[in-house]
């Protein structure tokens, strides 16, 4: 259905593109969130926003629901904004064929990017007076005299004198642009938004009624599975198809270049064909051995990249009374979401339909048409709610898989990965080696920090013009983004800590502008990307977990060194006054005992406790958050036993204080999980954690330490990211715990119950 | 390829099918259910979960010519989106999930426990859920949930 025919069919305002908007729209088409042009005009509030004449509002946002709340979410703020009951709003998510192109849903932008000053915000402030305005002239009343209230406009001294937005509106066209003047309601006159809305999704998924792009059923419907490369890097030889025949329902196998999978009526014939096709694959180059991997990292061609360089670091730390230095390592981790993923696509006649729960609706649009040889415009993809992908899981290689599989058959085809194919294949977050130096003074304050990193990178997210940034895409015969080394350029410009590289502590002065959080203005970092085998992208925090478990410890390395406590010692080095704050307030939330760590007179035996604290401005500038983790240790079992959380975080205004808190316990516990357990693993040829017993995910069955959250509120500040705070700071926060109840320090993750019973046993026999 | 006759959510249903296929297959593929997904496929996650003959069963791993006559029920055999069942309700009141998709492991897996030993201790209750994900972590509602319609039934 086409947009027009849609708006037409929900009996909503029908938007007229005039010939002067397209020309507009072409123009701001590089503009906005980084997408391309579409036929959907961001400028226009139509493109956001459709009211039909029975007062419901329907809306088209281009940011998805991936768990994470931003149904609810975004539709509190357009009942806010637009002055409607909560329950007359309907979203429409990232369906190419009818909402504005934001790109991807990702980085915890999607609160930024439509709560703050544009967008969806912008939109339906801006109908709102739009209304107001059309009602000024059906009542007869100047706008001033006009209230909006209910989805309804009435005269304020006579509240019987009122028109509903379905009566003013039906018939009519409201083309208005966006105006960037239209008044936004003040936080302190919000009803809707601020308030701990139930989720609109909560009954549907209880009650098992929810529709997941898992149970799209599209009539005809085949199923298809992939047959994968048995090892990294191995190329197709030969297919023998014959190996299939006589197996029930298959339709057909699909080879094209090294890419492979297998066509049958029912799912299960499907896998069971996948799982018999004889398939023989070239010997690839035998992977670094895992063992030495970090190591390997330091050796390889870099693209260097300086965030910060104060050039005299050498110098300060030649003259520091004392210098401390630790090496922090970090592994790939997967996003490991539960759902297998799975895509139907229905390609047919040089059109073609995906179902795809994808964070990137239109540039998995783009990355189709590549795959298929045709326009993107041919193209739709449908947003259907998959797993929670927290970054990017195998939901757009997988759209891809199912759109080469129906377009070699003339029919809609579903896939569903296996297990095994999901954690072989997925890119993974970014394994890290990070070498830190600091120099103290006599005083013990820190003088000087250097920072110098080395992380692999292979494809990511693909982008519009990259589907060789996932496994299908090359395996059809696409290259991933090029790597290139490159020596370091001085860092010019502002500052930005978007990989959170620089620790809060250093004052971030690019251009004599200091732009970071904290105090040390003698400061080098320094950033080695290195190429990777297996496919990285973005994880839940990405680099900024990594780089924060490394910042944090290594700050309580020195606390420690100079015998400081380390909340007082992270406030003496910070100079950001909302990063204290949060500190405070979560040191003060779990009655923090100001005393240096580690705790003393620990026992060296049985169960030892401590507590540990660490914090980030996530991103540099999109969120605040500090945690006390408290933990019990066995030290027989080198078991960790975290139990108690405490969090503050400040992210601005707030949309739904219990999505945030359901956010923020979650991040919690899934950085517990990857701080104790997960780690991606790999032999000589192929990656070997793929399954739930040999990727360590901590189990639902688990004593869950309390969570308590401190949310701070600061008035007057923009709206920013909430679902990445909690998680970038747990592992630095238990790594603490862990030296405060031992006074051993890890400076590897995960905190398995060996690498924690090596390190206890490296204390001696004292 | 044979007839099986299955009983879900109170229903009979006769399919013709490889009686070697999972009944999770058949479940959401023949049956169109919504309640139990794949995740694993190997019995490791939780999410195909169904009740059968009073137990939680990973329907992934189960071929359905095992099943016979026994009653088998989903998560949306329990209530419905107007009369939820007092655990799904626990849920929705808890505001226990993110995305959802663990709900029939998380759900289904607490209630056959509880329906058998409504004073299952903590422990037991984590022992019956050890091999439940929720890669979310939306624990500690899930907890809250499930510790509710405990103390209901109790």
């Amino acid at each position: 259905m086409k947009r027009r025919d849609f708006l037409k069919a929900s009996g909503a305002l029908v938007v007229s593109f005039s010939a002067a908007s397209i020309a507009e729209r072409i123009g701001l088409a590089q503009g906005q969130f980084g997408t391309r042009a579409s036929h959907i005009d961001p400028s226009q509030v139509d493109s956001w926003i459709a009211i039909a004449a029975d007062g419901s509002v329907t809306v088209f946002t281009g940011k998805a629901e991936l768990g994470q709340g931003m149904l609810t979410a975004q539709a509190q703020l357009v009942a806010e904004e637009l002055a409607v009951p909560l329950e007359r709003v309907k979203m429409t998510m990232c369906d190419t064929e009818v909402c504005p192109d934001q790109g991807t849903t990702s980085g915890s932008q999607s609160t930024p990017t439509n709560f703050n000053e544009g967008n969806l915000a912008l939109a339906a402030a801006t109908a709102r007076e739009a209304l107001v305005k059309l009602a000024s002239v059906r009542l007869g009343t100047p706008v001033d005299q006009l209230a909006a209230a209910d989805g309804a406009i009435s005269v304020r001294i006579d509240r019987s004198r009122r028109v509903t937005y379905g009566e003013l509106v039906a018939g009519r066209k409201l083309s208005v642009q966006l105006d960037r003047t239209a008044k936004r309601k003040a936080e302190r006159d919000w009803t809707v938004m601020g308030k701990p809305v139930k989720r609109l999704d909560m009954t549907a998924m209880a009650t098992g009624t929810f529709e997941f792009v898992h149970n799209v059923h599209v009539p005809g419907m085949l199923h298809g599975a992939v047959v994968r490369p048995p090892a990294v890097g191995a190329t197709l030889e030969q297919v023998d198809e014959s190996s299939v025949r006589g197996v029930p329902g298959v339709v057909k196998v699909v080879v094209r270049k090294n890419f492979v999978g297998v066509v049958a009526e029912k799912p299960w014939q499907a896998m069971q064909a996948a799982a018999k096709l004889k398939a023989t694959w070239t010997a690839a180059p035998p992977l670094p051995p895992q063992r030495d991997y970090y190591d390997y990292l330091r050796k390889q061609p870099s693209r260097d990249a300086f965030v910060v360089n104060s050039g005299d670091v050498d110098e300060t730390l030649a003259k520091a009374a004392t210098v401390i230095k630790a090496t922090y390592l970090h592994p790939y981790q997967m996003h490991g979401s539960i759902a297998s993923s799975c895509a139907v696509a229905d390609v047919q006649n040089g059109k073609a339909t995906v179902w795809s729960a994808t964070q990137s609706a239109y540039p998995t649009r783009n990355g189709v048409a590549t795959l298929l040889g045709l326009q993107p415009d041919a193209v739709r993809v449908v947003f259907t709610r998959g797993a929670g992908c927290y970054g990017l899981n195998g939901a757009d290689t997988v759209s891809f898989d199912a759109a080469l599989l129906s377009q070699a058959v003339g029919k809609p085809v579903r896939v569903q990965l296996s297990r095994k194919d999901e954690m072989a294949w997925e890119n993974y977050g970014y394994a890290y080696v990070v070498d830190q130096r600091a120099g103290v003074d006599a005083n013990g304050t820190i003088v000087g920090w250097d920072y110098e990193a080395w992380f692999p990178t292979r494809g990511g997210r693909p982008g519009y013009d990259r589907p060789g940034n996932v496994i299908t895409g090359v395996l059809a015969g696409f290259e991933p983004q090029p790597f290139r080394p490159a020596q370091a350029a001085e860092p010019t410009g502002e500052f930005r800590n978007g990989s959170n590289a620089a620790p809060s502590y250093v004052s971030g002065r690019v251009a004599r502008r200091a732009g970071g959080a904290g105090t040390i203005a003698s400061e080098r970092v320094l950033t080695h990307t290195v190429a990777s085998p297996f496919f990285t992208g973005p994880l839940r925090s990405p680099s900024r977990l990594q780089n924060t478990f490394a910042h944090e410890c290594f700050l309580d390395e020195i606390a420690a060194r100079v015998k400081v406590d380390p909340v007082a010692y992270r406030l003496r080095h910070l100079s950001d006054a909302r990063l204290k704050a949060v500190v405070s307030a979560a040191a003060k939330g779990a009655a923090w005992e100001a005393r240096p760590s580690p705790r003393p007179n620990a026992s060296r035996d049985g169960v030892a406790t401590g507590r540990g604290i660490s914090c980030v401005l996530y991103e540099g500038d999109n969120g605040y958050v500090a945690m006390v983790a408290e933990i019990a240790i066995d030290q027989t079992t080198g078991r960790i036993m975290p139990k108690r959380f405490v969090v503050a975080q400040d992210c601005g205004p707030i949309t739904n204080p219990d999505g945030m808190r359901n956010q923020l316990e979650g991040g919690a516990l899934q950085g517990l999980s990857r701080a104790l357990g997960e780690e991606v693993t790999w032999d000589d040829r192929a990656i070997t954690s793929v399954d739930w017993r040999t990727y360590h995910s901590l189990p639902f069955g688990i004593e869950t330490p309390a969570i308590e959250s401190v949310l701070v509120d600061t008035p007057d500040v923009e709206a920013s990211g909430a679902g990445e705070t909690a998680i970038t700071i747990v592992a630095a926060a238990i790594g603490n715990a862990i030296f405060d109840a031992t006074g051993v320090r890890i400076r590897e993750v995960p905190f398995t119950p060996e690498r924690v019973k090596r390190a206890l046993a490296s204390r001696g026999t004292a | 390829m044979s007839a099986i006759t299955l009983h879900v959510n109170g229903r009979a249903h006769t399919i013709d099918v490889d009686p070697t296929t999972p009944l999770l297959y058949v479940l959401s593929d023949d049956l169109s259910l919504r309640g139990p997904k794949f995740g694993c496929g190997l019995g490791q996650c939780g999410s195909c979960t169904a009740i059968v003959r009073g137990r939680a069963v990973r329907t992934c791993v189960t071929p359905v010519g095992t099943v016979g006559d026994a009653e088998i029920v989903t998560l949306e055999g329990l209530g419905t989106p107007e009369r939820p069942h007092p655990i799904q309700r626990a849920f929705i009141d808890e505001q226990a999930a993110q995305c959802g998709f663990c709900l029939s492991g998380v759900i289904l897996t607490a209630k056959a426990l509880l329906d058998q030993n409504p004073r299952a201790s903590d422990a037991e209750l984590q022992q019956a859920t050890s091999s439940v994900l929720c890669r979310c972590f939306t624990h500690a509602r899930m907890w809250k949930a499930i510790k509710r319609y405990a103390a209901e039934k109790a």
